[in-house]
């Protein structure tokens, strides 16, 4: 449901039922709405019958690399023959995102509930939940579910463990969240090894976001053709997706829609809209780190994996992110830029210094001092920061200037021109 | 596949190698250096300095050679545009936080940034108007400073000081172009091997307080050297600036010392340059020692040998050469002879992360040779059975305590005031080790080369050569 609004007729509501239900927090209250029943199912089942569910349902990851997740499990040795490892990325920290922190809100059983199934699939004994260090409250109602659902012996011989970050955007990388739960600094680790060959500690280990997970006790109970079902466009993105609304709409919030749902309507409808006597400019539909749509693309854009990708930019973690015609895309791309020069984590020479250097010059550029030649050096650096290092956090500056200076050109030659008043720059 | 190696092409050359092999190690193989920072053959790989990137045929992007493994097949083209657009990237983004201060760098000449930029990177900046990220220079132990300004963060210090001295004192500290080198608030880079990181590091950031602004890179000499610190003989190179020895460092041996010396042996040099060296042969005439030449000193020693006979005695040292050892018992063919030498011992100073690598106890680059040509350990019987020789010979030992009624022949570098040895009859002037070329054989018995890296002082000569033409003036040269 719309969250923290009154639900939409539009909306698929799975994931997002109990937003706003204090009760379903409670192990007793979850119960109470067939809570646990998917677990006891699952864990009656073969590791490999649990994957094969999965893999039917067509569900793919939510974090933002959209991997089908039932393939993702199938990687993890069958014969085994160490300890195999499970990993929650909770860490959600991609601006624009903000999904995950419902559903742990809200729903804490949910997760822990297709924890404990995926756990049981990809036979590990142990998952750990990377819970973003600036989620205390989630951190808090995690906590007590998880207490509650031990005391009530729901995960069999599987033991989950809550693990805090501290505050890094990096540690959502899916290595450096293994190396900071190990102890290390979080930096990303090269591939390969790939996690289900060599993860945390060493061992075989699968990492899934939280909101993938959450879907896997529906898919279990409904099953996978009834998942695979959810899907109004393209039929290799399936089920629901939670989209997390900000910036210049009415209604900013969670919506929860089937896969091929019109972004325009997501925007216009259920969003409310743009504030009164405004138009809408830009959007980013998958979190920070994904191109800029321009109005047109937007409003053509269907939310599923390979409909974002006609347009251009990502599904990626559903973050949508709304430019009315009062934004100045400039600024805000030096913001995302910024961030990016913030949380790099500094092994990678390209996204090391050429994060903080595409600020510089985007801070240059706004402060009226900005020269013809920037937008190319922009360019070439955004060139020489895709493709090339550990992680995508380098790609994933480059993605919002190259986007921007494509599509809103003349905002910066403005700047450049001197015909926008300058804006200093903190 | 027959012999089990991998055949590839790299730029062209093709090359077979074992299975496992990394794109970067074959690819010295065909006579190409990919150009690296991060990667180090004695440390873990970490791919992160993103320099080494080349175009293998049918990945989807550019690898990076330092952690790619190569494949049957394999097609590598290190001089493909794509890749050199983005090496050369690599170097601008690496220079523009740079002060490129190369005039007041010890590193420059011997620096791997200043050789790749100067090979591939951009005429110029486009960094303009930009202020360089600064950080004071840092006091990091006894004898390495940092200076983070021109540290590239290719992280080579932290991973030795984490994987191979195993004691993690250095991390990466802060993120992103804030980051720097930090070192744990109440930990010195004080390990016994520590001064490693100097060598490993890249460019300028990591000196050595020792070498600091001693001599730039492109006036050394280097010669391949033994380290004669310890009975470990780490493979070193002598750095010497107008004959004077200024430096030194390890030369890979994977064998023996892989890349590294410990810091003993690094400082254990200045004792090469001394001054107060004998520089002529010497004889004593009327009760005194005269300066003569080398044809006078060889006619007492040949009359002394040829007017003698009986016991005889040599006192060695353990930092001789084999060769010289060698001789200084065929000498004395006709005697009834006894060689002995002692080592002065010390704490032994392991390298935790390599196997049989430590500064050894056995402070001295030749016991197991002269053990190995019939000298004991057995010092003091020696010194006893000095007493009433008939000859005795004490090689290179200025600090030993020899006594005899018999004749006393000194073959030496120095003769301090002290020294007992200032009773001999004859004093032979000879090289130290960076003065000749000899053997040392190692604790593990191996035998290893070293060479002349500088002149004797005047008439100095090396031992081999001193006693070689005694011997041969006596026909006991050629066998014992």
């Amino acid at each position: 449901m719309g969250f923290p609004h009154p639900p939409h007729p539009k909306e698929t509501v799975l994931l997002s039922q109990y937003f706003g239900d204090p009760e379903a927090r409670s192990h007793k209250g979850w119960v109470k709405r067939g809570g646990y029943e998917a677990l006891a199912q699952a864990l009656k089942m073969q590791a490999g019958e649990v994957v094969e569910v999965v893999k039917e349902s067509g569900l793919r990851g939510r974090g933002g690399a959209g991997f089908p997740t039932g393939l993702k499990w199938s990687f993890m040795p069958k014969e085994k023959k160490k300890p195999h490892y499970l990993c929650v990325n909770a860490d959600e920290s991609e601006p624009g995102t903000f999904k995950d922190r419902e559903i742990m809100r809200w729903t804490p059983h949910a997760l822990l509930e297709g924890t404990a199934i995926a756990a049981h699939a990809i036979q590990a004994e142990i998952a750990y939940i990377y819970i973003r260090g600036e989620f205390t409250e989630p951190w808090t109602i995690m906590e007590k579910a998880l207490a509650e659902a031990n005391a009530a012996g729901v995960f069999g011989k599987i033991r989950i463990v809550l693990h805090r970050g501290a505050g890094a955007y990096i540690c959502g990388e899916e290595t450096a969240l293994m190396n900071s739960i190990e102890g290390k600094r979080g930096n990303p680790r090269i591939k390969p090894p790939f996690p289900a060959a060599a993860g945390l500690f060493g061992m075989p280990t699968t990492i899934n976001n939280v909101e993938t997970l959450a879907a896997v006790p529906h898919i279990l109970k409904r099953g996978a053709t009834w998942y695979k079902g959810l899907c109004l466009s393209n039929p290799k993105s399936t089920g629901t997706k939670l989209f997390s609304v900000c910036g210049h709409v009415q209604r900013p919030g969670n919506y929860e829609v089937t896969m091929g749902f019109p972004l325009k309507d997501l925007l216009y409808e259920l969003s409310g809209g743009m504030r009164s006597g405004r138009t809408l400019k830009a959007c980013i539909p998958g979190g920070s780190s994904v191109p800029i749509l321009s109005r047109e693309e937007t409003e053509r854009t269907l939310l599923d994996y390979e409909g974002v990708v006609a347009q251009g930019s990502m599904l990626g973690s559903g973050g949508v992110i709304v430019f009315d015609d009062s934004a100045d895309m400039v600024y805000q791309i030096m913001r995302l830029a910024r961030f990016y020069a913030h949380e790099s984590c500094a092994q990678c020479t390209q996204c090391r210094e050429g994060t903080a250097w595409t600020t510089k010059i985007l801070e240059r550029i706004l402060a009226g001092q900005g020269k013809t030649q920037d937008l190319d050096l922009l360019l070439d650096l955004s060139e020489n920061m895709t493709g090339k290092t550990i992680c995508v956090l380098s790609d994933s500056c480059a993605a919002p200037v190259v986007s921007g200076i494509k599509k809103f050109k003349n905002e910066f030659e403005d700047y450049i021109a001197g015909k926008r008043k300058p804006v200093m720059v903190a | 596949m027959a012999d089990g190696l991998i055949n590839l092409t790299i730029d062209g050359v093709p090359v077979s190698v074992p299975p496992g092999t990394l794109v970067i190690e074959a690819a010295k193989q065909a006579g190409v250096l990919v150009p690296h920072y991060c990667y180090h053959p004695g440390l873990a790989v970490a791919g992160v300095c993103r320099m080494c990137l080349v175009e293998v045929e049918k990945a989807p992007k550019l690898q990076i050679a330092c952690a790619t493994t190569v494949t049957e097949g394999m097609v590598v083209k290190t001089q493909a545009v794509q890749a050199k657009d983005a090496r050369q990237s690599v170097l601008e983004f690496l220079l523009i936080n740079h002060p490129l201060d190369c005039p007041i760098c010890d590193q420059a000449g011997e620096c791997e940034l200043q050789d790749f930029v100067f090979q591939e990177g951009r005429a110029g900046t486009r960094y303009a108007e930009y202020a360089k990220r600064f950080n004071p220079v840092e006091d990091f132990g006894p004898d390495v400073l940092y200076v983070p300004n021109r540290c590239i963060l290719c992280t080579r210090c932290v991973r030795f000081m984490e994987d191979v001295a195993q004691e993690p004192v250095l991390n990466v500290s802060e993120r992103g172009d804030r980051a720097f080198i930090g070192i744990h608030p109440e930990a010195r880079l004080d390990h016994p091997w520590a001064g490693n990181v100097v060598d490993l590091c890249p460019v300028g950031s990591l000196l050595s307080k020792d070498f600091l602004h001693k001599a730039r890179a492109w006036e050394l000499d280097k010669t391949a050297s033994i380290c004669t610190g310890c009975s470990q003989g780490c493979n070193v190179t002598l750095d010497t600036r107008d004959e004077v020895v200024v430096r030194v460092r390890p030369r890979p041996n994977l064998e023996v010392n892989r890349y590294f010396i410990c810091d003993h042996g690094r400082m254990n040099y200045r004792w090469i340059n001394r001054g107060d060296r004998v520089e002529a042969p010497l004889v004593r005439r009327d009760g005194e020692l005269h300066a003569t030449d080398w044809d006078e000193a060889f006619a007492r020693v040949l009359g002394i040998l040829r007017g003698a006979s009986g016991k005889a005695v040599a006192l060695v040292s353990p930092g001789a050469s084999s060769e010289a050892l060698s001789l200084a018992r065929r000498l004395f063919s006709a005697f009834e002879w006894t060689g002995a030498f002692q080592v002065v011992m010390g704490e032994e100073a392991p390298l935790a992360g390599v196997p049989n690598l430590a500064l050894r106890a056995e402070r001295a680059p030749n016991a197991k040779g002269a053990e190995q040509l019939g000298y004991t350990r057995d010092y003091a019987a020696a010194l006893q059975a000095a007493a009433s020789a008939a000859v005795v010979l004490v090689l290179d030992d200025p600090d030993c305590a020899v006594k005899t009624e018999g004749a006393l022949i000194y073959a030496g570098t120095t003769l301090p005031p002290e020294a007992a040895a200032r009773a001999a009859d004859v004093v032979l002037p000879i090289a130290n080790v960076a003065e000749e070329d000899g053997t040392f054989v190692n604790r593990d018995g191996r035998a290893q080369r070293y060479y002349q890296a500088k002149p004797a002082p005047g008439m100095a000569r090396p031992a081999a050569w001193v006693l070689g033409e005694l011997a041969a003036a006596l026909g006991v040269a050629e066998a014992v």
